[in-house]
């Protein structure tokens, strides 16, 4: 691994991102609208009544974290479709770049974007619903590691398969997270779930994390065994990530991939 | 006219020619059981300029994304400064580069952005005094802070040749080198590039569909078929062979009869 040329990759997304408006905004816009959306009508529930208890901060905590795993995921799958969209896959894998150099790029990127996006929400959350996400404490910390961890290791996924199918398998960007959503468990305990689905959503590294949350709003206690469940789950989704770009990377040439990436 | 023809040549230190830098052994590429190059024997020397030529869909633009490794071959060997294999690969793409019409850059960087990050890709020392050489000999200077999307096509085809210059490579590829430019730029950069492989001694590995391009620039030509070797030699000893008086003559005369000379 090359500290240079990954920064060098960073640099690249650094010029794009300063120089277009249109990306900036969108890269806070729907987490903005939701948050104001759900907050206002969490604010509405709570009025009318709810017997349960922290409802606000509940909501309004699951909705931020679970932007830091969706935005985790699209700004990696992002930086792939940059790539692609501009034709320069070709140009980037003749230089001593490596696939596993490339990736740690992508998930930079990711990692600044999730950073922006959701330093925003923490802020508008505090103006508009006097919630504090920095209550949570030290806990938030574990939080956000596993969700970014999940977040870059689906981001991968779909950037592979992307590179497999071309650009027509674009949308999978937006849409593959929405699959992990129900057995995230996000606003939701997951005892709510279907017994057989339960089991499934102990598989997924976020449905701990916000099992986790739930523990520490409404009990305060931070439960260790949810943060190494998911730590260890994060290991594995994370090596079986990089694998499967590493391996779709060798299909890619194999089958000329780098020179035909398009619809 | 360009303004770096006014500026003094670049002093040529012709290294002696001979060395080999690339060698082809058997290179094969089969897609969906179809065989698109096949059996392909080549080197290429220190200093020498090789073309490729053939038709389209001859095989040029997969022989070179196999050699950038782009591409795996299904058979064959290909070594690199009398290496082979994947365990110096690295050190290997440090000292070759490539450009081609149909491999873009990213169009909402500035010319200098692009060839900054590339040059921070390849390891380049001095980076902002190398841009500014290659920029001048290119003659965009003036396209420096502009936008790559918003350049003519000719002009990005000098950005990708700054591109593929910035490490000074010893093996340069070039798909189509002067594609999109009008004859004025096309004869300064036909120029540069043989300059370019006095001064560094550079093995170069060309496909061009521009006949007189190749008689002017190359050694040795490779006249590709279906994949295969049909001809290999100097521009003007295929000439002769073929009873022709120019290479495109020969040209037309292979991808339309097959015949051998």
């Amino acid at each position: 691994m090359n500290l240079r040329r990954i920064l060098a990759l960073f640099q690249r997304h650094y010029f794009l991102y300063r120089t277009s408006w249109v990306r900036l905004i969108e890269l806070v816009y729907w987490p903005v609208m939701e948050l104001l959306l759900w907050g206002f009508l969490t604010l509405y529930l709570q009025g009318v009544g709810s017997d349960l208890p922290n409802f606000l901060e509940l909501f309004l905590g699951a909705l931020i974290l679970w932007d830091v795993l969706f935005r985790a995921q699209i700004g990696v799958s992002l930086a792939f479709l940059e790539e692609v969209w501009s034709r320069n896959l070709a140009n980037l894998f003749v230089s001593p770049l490596t696939p596993l150099e490339f990736m740690a790029g992508q998930l930079v990127v990711g990692f600044l974007r999730t950073s922006v996006a959701v330093g925003v929400l923490v802020v508008l959350a505090q103006i508009f619903f006097h919630f504090n996400i920095f209550e949570m404490g030290l806990p938030l910390v574990a939080f956000f590691a596993n969700l970014l961890l999940m977040g870059w290791s689906i981001g991968l996924f779909v950037s592979a398969l992307i590179l497999r199918f071309g650009q027509g398998a674009e949308s999978l960007a937006w849409a593959v997270i929405f699959l992990f959503q129900p057995v995230a468990a996000v606003f939701y305990p997951v005892s709510v779930l279907p017994e057989w689905l339960q089991g499934v959503a102990w598989a997924t590294p976020a449905a701990h994390v916000f099992e986790g949350m739930r523990s520490v709003l409404l009990d305060h206690q931070f439960m260790p065994g949810h943060f190494w469940s998911a730590m260890g789950l994060n290991l594995l989704y994370l090596t079986g990530g990089t694998l499967f770009f590493l391996w779709v990377f060798k299909i890619a040439r194999k089958k000329g991939l780098f020179l035909q990436v398009g619809e | 006219m360009l303004k770096s023809k006014e500026k003094k040549p670049i002093p040529s230190k012709r290294i002696i020619m001979g060395k080999e830098v690339l060698r082809v052994e058997g290179l094969g590429k089969r897609f969906n059981h179809s065989w698109v190059v096949r059996d392909l024997n080549f080197s290429v020397n220190r200093g020498e300029i090789v073309g490729l030529l053939g038709a389209n869909g001859a095989g040029k633009t997969t022989i070179l994304a196999m050699l950038l490794n782009l591409i795996t071959p299904t058979s064959g060997n290909v070594s690199f400064f009398g290496q082979t294999g994947d365990g110096n690969r690295k050190g290997i793409l440090t000292k070759m580069n490539f450009s081609s019409p149909y491999v873009d850059l990213p169009h909402r960087l500035t010319v200098f952005q692009n060839l900054s990050v590339y040059g921070q890709l390849y390891g380049v020392p001095l980076l902002r005094e190398k841009i500014k050489f290659l920029c001048r000999e290119m003659d965009i200077e003036s396209l420096l802070n502009k936008k790559y999307g918003q350049l003519s096509s000719g002009q990005k085809t000098r950005v990708a040749l700054a591109k593929a210059l910035i490490n000074d490579p010893e093996i340069l590829l070039l798909d189509e080198p002067t594609a999109s430019l009008d004859p004025d730029v096309a004869d300064h950069l036909r120029r540069w590039i043989m300059q370019y492989r006095d001064r560094q001694s550079a093995g170069i590995l060309m496909s061009s569909h521009n006949m007189q391009e190749i008689e002017r620039m190359c050694d040795r030509v490779i006249l590709l078929k279906q994949g295969r070797t049909v001809a290999e030699g100097s521009p003007s000893i295929l000439i002769q062979q073929y009873g022709r008086a120019t290479m495109e003559e020969v040209f037309l005369d292979i991808t339309r009869n097959g015949s051998e000379a």
